[in-house]
């Protein structure tokens, strides 16, 4: 049954936009994040980035290790379009970042979860406000907001600590609602930076698995780590960088020791 | 704009408030005082303007004829002159009734000594009240040119000097509020940057999130307005009480000066002086977080 109703599905795509199709050649069309050539020079020095070329499909899973200074964070950081680069081109979901207007800039960001190392919530406020915060930045109908942000925090297991302030959590509770408050706006692409650097083995797993579970369900997610331990067990696609240049792109690749 | 944004929004604004508190009751202090001042000059200028005003009522032109004038004559300029738009009112006094008035006043029981005679024989004359005493002169220099005119005399220091001492007093409440003002808006942005970096972090996390400007800006303006509106409202409830408290006072102390002018009530200006101080209040409060959002705020 299923497999016809698919079958249907397909015939009917293929007929349709047919001439839409070949006007936009099939690999772009998976390709949520298209980067080519990017150098990123800062004020002070030689470059960050140095022409790296990088093509991710919709649904991937992306490890992104290398040293430190490398150039991992500027990356993500272009990604965000919280940077231009000095030159090259890079286009995330279809916007072409060099030239988006800065009008458009918040609803891109709004197909973007963004987790940090240092969790970034707002100590001030308790669990739920910091996952609802996200919802009323975006003007989400006060009426949804409810469930929304029990679903996240259910699905984080922390819906029990809702009432707690953010600041009597463990890292591994605080980077869950971080998590959360990046998940609950329902994002094409989760990047994130070292989610696990300030955690210990045992809740850096726990937030490693919460992304693959978020990935499943069809999220494109891109990590920069330094956790050799778990990109090597979860054998995703790791894109090694090494003085802003990327050096070995690998599916189901490790992360090698410097030597 | 929803309306959830709305509330949002004002309630952000609300809590920007208590968030950095000694910043916030220094603004509102500022432009209390400001407009504390700016109400006391206004009461004090209308009430000026308003002696001014009846002074002005009370200073006439007076005009008084040649020898052999007869009294047709002199009532027949009263009639032209009672057609001019800036005559408001022209009194004749006939020389009998000048010295009849002259006798009670002065002379009493030795008026006999003057028996039928009468001394003021040439002293009839028309008493000219004006509606605009600005345009005294040209009136003035109009009735001497009329032949049996033999002199017109006027009092033309007291109008000019209550004109420029009013002016005076306007320009100088002018220059103070001013500079008050300039203050007031000078606090407010700082208030406000001290507000914007307080919540630094927030506000980088909102941009991460996709906030648009107007919802990371919006809060700060309205916190702005806030303190305006707070700054506007207060300095008028104490204007209106010592007001009230001063000029009751005054009449009840220096019942004398009644009989040159009286206080002009809170109804007769208050509403006016309200509306224009809640305007500034706002004004400023929406102007100087404005400077500061769209400085420090380039989101
Ligand atoms: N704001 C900046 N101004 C100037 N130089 C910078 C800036 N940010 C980063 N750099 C430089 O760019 C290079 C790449 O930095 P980046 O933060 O991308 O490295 P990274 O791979 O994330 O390192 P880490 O693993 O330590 O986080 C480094 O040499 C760094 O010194
Ligand atoms: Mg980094």
């Amino acid at each position: 049954m299923a497999d016809e109703k698919n079958n249907e599905k397909n015939k009917a795509e293929e007929k349709a936009p047919r001439r839409k199709r070949r006007t936009k050649p099939r690999v772009t069309q998976d390709e949520i994040i298209t980067i080519e050539n990017v150098t990123k020079t800062y004020q002070t020095g030689s470059p960050a980035l140095n022409g790296i070329s990088l093509h991710i499909k919709r649904g991937e899973f992306v490890f992104i290790v290398g040293d430190s200074g490398s150039g991992k964070s500027t990356l993500i950081k272009l990604l965000l379009r919280e940077l231009e680069p000095t030159s090259g081109n890079i286009t995330v979901m279809g916007y072409n970042l060099g030239r988006i207007r800065h009008r458009q800039i918040p609803k891109f960001r709004r197909k973007l979860g963004i987790v940090f190392q240092d969790f970034r919530l707002l100590k001030d406020r308790n669990v739920y406000e910091n996952v609802a915060f996200a919802q009323r930045v975006v003007q989400t109908p006060p009426g949804k907001i409810r469930n929304n942000v029990t679903a996240m925090l259910s699905l984080v297991g922390l819906a029990p600590k809702y009432k707690n302030k953010v600041t009597q959590l463990s890292g591994g509770e605080q980077q869950r609602v971080a998590l959360a408050r990046a998940l609950v706006n329902k994002p094409d692409i989760l990047l994130a930076d070292e989610p696990t650097g300030n955690l210990d083995p045992g809740n850096s797993w726990e937030i490693m698995k919460l992304m693959e579970q978020i990935n499943e369900r069809g999220t494109t997610v891109i990590v920069v780590t330094h956790n050799r331990e778990i990109v090597n067990s979860m054998r995703k696609r790791v894109v090694t960088m090494n003085q802003g240049v990327i050096v070995e792109d690998m599916e189901e690749g490790i992360y090698r020791d410097d030597d | 704009m929803m309306i959830s944004t709305f509330w949002y929004t004002l309630g952000q604004g609300f809590k920007n408030l208590t968030r950095n508190g000694w910043y916030t009751l220094a603004s509102i202090a500022t432009i209390t005082a400001s407009l504390f001042l700016f109400g006391i000059f206004y009461a004090v200028l209308a009430n000026f303007q308003n002696i001014v005003q009846e002074a002005e009522k009370g200073v006439s032109v007076t005009v008084f004829f040649h020898k052999g004038t007869t009294e047709d004559e002199m009532l027949a300029l009263k009639a032209e002159l009672e057609m001019r738009p800036e005559v408001r009112q022209v009194d004749f006094e006939s020389a009998a009734a000048a010295w009849e008035e002259f006798k009670s006043q002065y002379l009493g029981e030795y008026a006999e000594g003057y028996g039928g005679d009468n001394p003021l024989e040439d002293s009839s004359n028309l008493q000219i009240y004006m509606t605009d005493v600005s345009r005294q002169s040209s009136l003035v220099s109009y009735i001497e040119s009329v032949n049996i005119v033999r002199v017109v005399n006027r009092s033309e220091i007291a109008a000019s000097t209550l004109s420029a001492a009013n002016r005076l007093i306007a320009l100088v409440s002018f220059g103070i509020i001013a500079l008050l003002i300039a203050v007031s808006v000078f606090l407010i942005s700082n208030t406000v940057a001290v507000g914007i970096s307080i919540r630094s972090e927030e506000i980088t996390i909102m941009k991460y999130i996709g906030a648009t400007d107007f919802i990371v800006r919006a809060p700060f303006v309205i916190e702005g307005i806030i303190i305006g509106l707070i700054g506007s409202l207060l300095p008028m409830g104490i204007v209106y009480l010592i007001y009230r408290a001063a000029t009751d006072y005054f009449s009840s102390r220096f019942t004398m000066l009644k009989s040159f002018f009286s206080f002009l009530p809170t109804s007769a200006f208050f509403g006016n002086l309200m509306l224009i101080t809640v305007i500034i209040g706002v004004g400023i409060g929406f102007f100087g977080s404005m400077i500061t959002v769209r400085r420090h705020l380039r989101v």
